[in-house]
C-alpha cells in the first residue's frame, strides 16, 4: 500500500453488534426447517456404572415419539475423533452411545427423536436404564495409587500417557542455585460456558443425497471431514454451516457425539433433526479446561537469576479424550520458560483418566497453566530472596536486542520488548504510590495487595508442521462487478469481530470503503477449505490469507486499469474508490468501472482471465508471541475472606492492531474470564463422580460488578511472521490475568505469612488460610 | 431444563384462587413471581399438576403507609420494595434486603409473598421479617389470620402457612423515633443467595441505651433465626463498637449450620458473628443519627 492506512488501526465498531444486541442474529436454534424433529438424550447420572439393561418400551410409545436409538442401532457410527496425541498414549474409544458401561455423569445412553423438544425430553425421562453404580475415579493423585478404582477396566491403571519436555539440565541448574523454592499448585478444572450452548441441526435430502449440518462450532471444515467420516458419507456430499456462534473459548474446537448422531439420524429418517444443548448438559458434556495438579521446583541465584524450573504434573484427561485433550498439556510444556531466560527447564506430565467429561482447549489452552505456576513461583521466589517482584522479573527478561529469542523449550520468540511493557505498566499504575497506599492501609488494618504477571504466550497457531498439520488458513477475495468486495474466509469467527477487521484489511488495500466489503465465513459450501478460529489465529493467520488474496485481486485489477490507461500495471494506484495512474493521476477511473471491465471481458490484458476472484492459503513460518504486564491492586477483607479488585492495569503488546476496539474487547473479556478462574471457578465432583456445582446457581462466573474499570495500554512490537505484523489477542487476557489476581491476593495476605493459596480464592479458602496462620 | 407438563389457571379473585387450591389440594402450587418455583420445576425437582397464578387478583400488590407502619401486598415485587420511599423511611433493612436479591430481572418479577412462602433458607427477606417483627396476613378457606414473624419460618422450605392458604400482605411497624435497621449479606458468588445475611433493627432510648433490638440471621441454618443471645447482651445499655462486636460474636454460636462446598458450617457460624456486628453497628449509627 502506498497510501497511509485509512481503516487498519481504526477503532471501528463491530458490525455484528446491532444484530446481536437486537436479537436479530441467527444461531443454530433459530433455524427451523419444516418437519424438524427433536432429539433428547437419556444420560448417565453416575460417574461410572455398568448398564445391566436398557428398556425403551415406554419411551418408544410416548406421545410424539418417532424413533429411539441405543448403542445397538448406532454402533456403526465411528467413534469420537481424537488427535494431537503423544507417543504411547492409551486411546480409549469413545462410542456415540454407551454400550455396557458409562464412564462419566452425562454420558449419553439413549437418543429419543420426537416431534417437539418437550416431548423428546419427556420421553427421554421414560427410558428405563438399570445401572449398577461402580466406584468412580475423581481425584488425580488417588487415581494413580495402587488399588484405586479404574476408569477403564481394560487398562492396567488410570495412567493415560507420560510425556515430558526438557531443555538444558535441570539437575545441574538446581545444583548451581543458591536457593530452591518449591510449591504444589492446582489449576482447577473449569467449565468454558459459552453463552450459547452447543447445538446441531442436521438435514439430509435423500433425492439430492446431500446433507446440511448446522452446528455451533469454531471449526466447520474439521466437522465436515470428521463427521462425514464417522457416518461413512463422502465429505463433498455434506455442507457444514456454523451460523452465528455465541462464543466457544475452545469448547467448540471439537467434534462431539451429538453431531454425528444427528447426522446419522437424519440420514435414516430423511427429516431434519435438531438437538440444542441445555445448560445442564453443557456443564456435564461439553469439554472442560485446565485440570492440572503439580509440584514445582525452582532454583535461583541470590541475585534472582533463575537457574532451573521443573514441573511434575498430573493432567486430568477425563474418561475419554476429545479432539485435542492430550495436546493441550504439551502446550503447557512449551510455555514453561515464559518471558524469562531459563536455561534449564523440565516438565514431566502424567495424563490421568478420571470419571469426568474430557478436558480440552479452553481459552489459553495450556499456556495459562504454565503462566500461572511460573508467575506464582516468581513471587514466591521474590519473597524468599527479599526482592521486589518487579526486580526479580526484570533480572530474568531477555533484552529486546536478543530477539528472535530461542527458549529452552525449543521455541523461537519472534519479537519482544518485555522491559518496555513492564515500564509502561509501572508508570500507569504509579507503582511507588501503590506501595505507599498499601503501607498506609496496613496501618489502618486494611489488607491491600499488588500482583504482577509478566507473560508471553504462543499465538497465531501456527506452522502446520508444529501443530501436527493444518496450521494454515485460507481466504478468497472477490471484487464484484459493481465494485463491492466479498471476503470468503476459512477462519470461523464466533464473536471475535473479523466481519469488521477483515473488511478493514481489504478496504485499505483496494482503496475502497470498509462498508463496501462483506465478510463471509462458516459455510463449507461457500468458503474455501479452512482450519477455523482458535489459538489466537483468526486475524494473525486468517487475516494474513486475506492480505495475500486481496493483493492478488488488486494486481489483477491493476492489469485491467493499465490496459485501459495504456500504463504500466506497477504504476496503478488505488485510493478513495478511484483507480489511477500514479505518474499521471488524470488517467483515472472509478473502482467499480475497473471491476466491470474484468467481468465484461470485452478486452482482456495479455494472459489474463476474466473475473476478479483470488484465493490464498497462508502458511505461517512461526507462531507469534504477544506479551505484556498486568498489575492488579486488591483488597482482602480478612474477616470474611472477600476479595475486591480495586485497580487493574494491563499493558498488552499484540503487535500491530487492526482494530484497537476489538483488541480491547478481547482483553476485557479475557481478564474477566481469567479472574473467574482465579477467584471463583472450579468444577467439583462428589465421590461418585457426580458434579456438585453444574449449574449457574452453583458455579460462579465473574460478574461485571466484581470487576473494576480496566486501565488498558499497549506497546507495539510488530512481528515479521506475517504481513500484518499482528500477533493475536484472543487469549492474552486470560493468560495475563489469573496469576496477577492471585499474586495480588497473596501479597495482601503477606503480613499473615501466607505464601500460597490454591485457586479459586473463594472467601472461605482465604478466610481459612488466615485462620490457620492466626491459630 | 424443561419442566414436566402442568395445568395453569389464572383466577381473578382471591375467592376463586382459594377455591382452586381447595379443589386441587396437594397437586396445586401458587404461582406468584415464579422466580423460586419455576427454576425448581425446570430442574424437575417439583412437578405440580396445577399452577394457580395469582397475578390477576386485584389488591394483592402495593405498599400502603399508615401512622405506625407499612403494609405491603404479597405480590409487590422486590424492585418496588427496593425503590419505595415508604419502605426506605419506615424499614430501611427491608429495602436493603430487596435490593440484595438476585439481579434486576429477578427483582422485577419476584415478589415478597412468593419469597416468604417459598422459605428458602438462604433467602434475604426472612432475616428482615424476623428483625422487624413483621406480621404476615394469610387468607384461607376459613378466612384471614395473622401469623407473627417468630412463628412463620418453621424449617427448610417450610412455613406456618396451612394447606390452601395464600399470603396476602405483610405488615411492618415503623422504626422507633430513635430507631433504624440495616441488612448486610455475604452473597454466594453464583446464585447471589445469602451465605450469611443479617438484619438488625434497633431502638434507642433518650439516653442512647438500647431499648429494643432484634437480629435476624438467614443463610446460616436450615431456617432463618433470631440471634437472641446477641439481642439480650445488648439490650438495656448504651452500645459501643466493642460491645457490639463482643455480643455479635455469639450470633452463630451453637447453630446447626448449613455446610456445602461453598461455605462450611464453621465458616457460616463465623460469618454470622461478623455480619451481625456490621449490621448492628450500621443500624446503631443510623438510629443514633436519625
Amino acid at each position: 500500500m502506498a497510501q497511509a492506512p485509512k481503516f487498519i488501526g481504526a477503532p471501528i465498531k463491530r458490525r455484528d453488534d446491532p444484530r446481536l444486541i437486537q436479537g436479530l442474529a441467527h444461531y443454530v436454534d433459530d433455524f427451523n426447517p419444516p418437519g424438524t424433529l427433536h432429539m433428547a438424550l437419556a444420560r448417565s447420572p453416575y460417574g461410572k456404572a455398568n448398564i445391566r439393561s436398557v428398556d425403551v418400551s415406554k419411551a418408544a410409545v410416548a406421545e410424539g415419539v418417532v424413533a429411539v436409538y441405543t448403542y445397538e442401532e448406532t454402533k456403526g457410527i465411528g467413534p469420537v475423533p481424537v488427535g494431537g496425541l503423544v507417543p504411547d498414549a492409551k486411546v480409549p474409544v469413545q462410542p456415540i452411545l454407551a454400550d455396557k458401561q458409562v464412564l462419566f455423569a452425562g454420558e449419553p445412553v439413549v437418543a429419543v427423536i420426537a416431534e417437539t423438544r418437550y416431548g423428546a425430553s419427556d420421553a427421554a425421562a421414560l427410558v428405563e436404564i438399570d445401572y449398577e453404580p461402580l466406584d468412580a475415579v475423581v481425584d488425580l493423585e488417588a487415581a494413580l495409587e495402587p488399588g484405586s478404582p479404574k476408569v477403564h477396566d481394560d487398562y492396567e491403571s488410570n495412567e493415560a500417557f507420560v510425556w515430558g519436555i526438557a531443555g538444558g539440565d535441570v539437575e545441574a541448574g538446581l545444583k548451581e542455585a543458591d536457593v530452591i523454592v518449591k510449591e504444589k499448585m492446582t489449576n482447577a478444572r473449569v467449565a468454558p460456558l459459552a453463552l450459547e450452548p452447543r447445538g446441531v441441526l442436521a438435514h439430509y435430502l435423500p433425492g439430492e443425497d446431500k446433507m446440511t449440518l448446522w452446528t455451533s462450532t469454531q471449526v466447520p471444515h474439521k466437522v465436515r471431514t470428521l463427521v462425514a467420516g464417522q457416518i461413512g458419507m463422502p465429505e463433498n456430499r455434506m455442507r457444514v454451516i456454523a451460523p452465528e456462534v455465541g462464543g466457544g473459548f475452545g469448547s467448540k474446537l471439537n467434534i462431539y457425539r451429538e453431531e454425528a448422531l444427528a447426522a446419522f439420524v437424519t440420514r435414516e429418517l430423511g427429516v431434519p433433526i435438531k438437538w440444542v444443548e441445555s445448560r445442564s448438559e453443557n456443564f456435564l458434556t461439553t469439554i472442560h479446561g485446565r485440570g492440572q495438579v503439580g509440584e514445582i521446583e525452582m532454583g535461583l541465584k541470590n541475585d534472582g537469576t533463575i537457574t532451573a524450573f521443573r514441573y511434575n504434573v498430573l493432567a486430568d484427561c477425563g474418561a475419554y479424550y476429545q479432539l485435542l485433550t492430550v495436546a493441550i498439556f504439551t502446550l503447557t510444556g512449551l510455555m514453561l520458560p515464559g518471558p524469562y531466560k531459563i536455561a534449564n527447564i523440565e516438565m514431566n506430565a502424567t495424563g490421568v483418566f478420571t470419571n469426568k467429561v474430557a478436558t480440552d482447549a479452553y481459552r489459553g489452552a495450556g499456556r495459562p497453566e504454565a503462566t500461572y505456576i511460573l508467575e506464582r513461583m516468581m513471587d514466591i521466589a521474590a519473597v524468599e530472596l527479599g526482592m521486589d517482584p518487579v526486580e526479580i522479573r526484570r533480572k530474568n527478561f531477555p533484552d529486546k536486542s536478543e530477539f528472535p529469542f530461542s527458549t529452552s523449550a525449543g521455541l523461537s520468540y519472534d519479537s519482544g520488548d518485555y522491559h518496555l511493557a513492564l515500564d509502561r505498566a509501572l508508570e500507569a499504575a504509579d507503582y511507588p504510590a501503590m506501595r505507599a497506599e498499601q503501607e498506609e492501609a496496613r496501618k489502618d488494618g486494611r489488607y491491600l495487595g499488588i500482583g504482577f504477571s509478566t507473560y508471553v504466550e504462543i499465538c497465531g497457531m501456527g506452522p502446520s508442521a508444529a501443530l501436527g498439520g493444518q496450521g494454515w488458513e485460507s481466504a478468497r477475495v472477490r471484487v464484484e462487478p459493481t465494485g463491492k468486495a466479498t471476503v470468503f474466509s476459512g477462519a470461523s469467527p464466533h464473536g471475535q469481530g473479523q466481519q469488521t477487521s477483515f473488511a478493514q484489511i481489504v478496504a485499505d488495500g483496494l482503496g475502497i470503503d470498509a462498508n463496501d466489503v462483506t465478510v463471509v465465513h462458516g459455510d463449507t459450501d461457500v468458503v474455501p477449505y479452512g482450519v477455523g478460529t482458535f489459538g489466537s489465529r483468526g486475524t494473525v493467520v486468517g487475516g494474513s490469507a486475506v492480505v495475500y488474496a486481496r493483493d492478488k485481486v488488486r494486481a489483477k485489477m491493476a492489469k485491467f486499469a493499465a490496459m485501459e490507461f495504456e500504463a504500466d500495471a506497477n504504476d496503478i494506484e488505488f485510493e478513495d474508490g478511484r483507480v489511477f495512474v500514479r505518474s499521471a493521476p488524470e488517467k483515472s477511473a472509478g473502482f467499480a468501472d475497473v471491476a466491470m471491465m474484468a467481468y465484461s471481458a470485452i478486452a482482456l490484458p495479455e494472459d489474463t482471465e476474466p473475473g476478479l476472484e483470488e484465493t490464498h492459503f497462508f502458511e505461517p513460518s512461526n507462531f507469534t508471541f504477544p506479551f505484556g504486564t498486568h498489575i492488579v491492586l486488591t483488597e482482602v477483607d480478612p474477616e470474611t475472606g472477600d476479595v475486591e479488585i480495586l485497580r487493574y492495569v494491563a499493558v498488552d503488546d499484540v503487535g500491530n492492531m487492526i482494530n484497537p476496539l476489538l483488541v480491547h474487547g478481547q482483553i476485557h473479556g479475557g481478564i474477566a474470564q481469567g479472574t473467574g478462574q482465579a477467584l471463583e471457578e472450579e468444577m467439583l465432583y462428589g465421590e461418585g463422580g457426580q458434579p456438585l456445582n453444574a449449574s449457574f446457581m452453583h458455579y460462579a462466573l465473574p460478574k461485571a460488578n466484581r470487576l473494576p474499570r480496566f486501565e488498558l495500554l499497549h506497546t507495539t512490537t510488530p512481528t515479521d511472521v506475517n504481513p500484518l505484523g499482528a500477533k493475536g489477542v484472543g487469549e492474552a487476557g486470560t493468560i495475563g490475568s489469573t496469576p496477577a489476581v492471585v499474586n495480588a491476593v497473596i501479597d495482601a495476605l503477606s503480613p499473615f505469612g501466607i505464601t500460597h493459596i490454591d485457586m479459586p480464592l473463594r472467601p472461605e479458602r482465604v478466610w481459612r488460610a488466615i485462620a490457620e496462620k492466626r491459630a | 431444563m424443561i419442566p414436566a407438563s402442568f395445568d395453569y389457571v389464572r383466577p381473578q379473585s382471591l375467592e376463586d384462587a382459594l377455591a382452586q387450591l381447595g379443589e386441587h389440594g396437594d397437586d396445586a402450587r401458587v404461582l406468584a413471581g415464579g422466580h423460586s418455583l419455576l427454576p425448581v420445576m425446570k430442574a424437575r425437582l417439583a412437578d405440580p399438576g396445577v399452577l394457580v397464578d395469582i397475578a390477576g387478583i386485584d389488591g394483592l400488590s402495593g405498599i400502603s403507609e399508615s401512622e405506625d407502619g407499612i403494609t405491603i401486598g404479597a405480590m409487590t415485587t422486590h424492585a418496588e420494595i427496593e425503590a419505595s420511599a415508604s419502605v426506605q423511611g419506615r424499614c430501611r433493612s427491608l429495602a436493603e434486603a430487596a435490593a440484595a436479591i438476585g439481579d434486576v430481572q429477578v427483582r422485577n418479577r419476584g415478589t415478597l409473598g412468593g419469597s416468604l412462602a417459598h422459605a428458602d433458607p438462604a433467602a434475604d427477606y426472612p432475616a428482615v421479617i424476623l428483625a422487624a417483627n413483621a406480621e404476615i396476613t394469610v387468607a384461607g378457606a376459613d378466612g384471614e389470620r395473622v401469623i407473627a414473624a417468630d412463628d412463620f419460618f418453621t424449617g427448610t422450605y417450610e412455613t406456618a402457612l396451612g394447606a390452601g392458604e395464600i399470603i396476602t400482605s405483610v405488615r411492618i411497624r415503623a422504626s422507633a423515633a430513635r430507631g433504624s435497621s440495616a441488612y448486610l449479606k455475604a452473597a454466594q458468588q453464583a446464585s447471589g443467595f445469602a451465605v450469611c445475611g443479617v438484619a438488625a433493627r434497633i431502638a434507642l432510648d433518650a439516653d442512647g441505651a438500647v431499648e429494643r433490638i432484634r437480629v435476624g440471621v438467614t443463610g446460616v441454618a436450615e431456617s432463618a433465626y433470631r440471634a437472641t443471645s446477641v439481642e439480650d447482651a445488648l439490650t438495656g445499655a448504651a452500645p459501643s463498637a466493642e460491645s457490639i462486636r463482643k455480643a455479635a460474636a455469639t450470633a452463630g454460636e451453637g447453630v446447626d449450620a448449613l455446610d456445602d462446598f461453598y461455605a462450611g458450617a464453621d465458616f457460616r457460624r463465623h460469618l454470622a458473628g461478623v455480619y451481625a456486628a456490621r449490621a448492628i453497628g450500621k443500624a446503631w449509627i443510623r438510629a443514633a443519627g436519625e
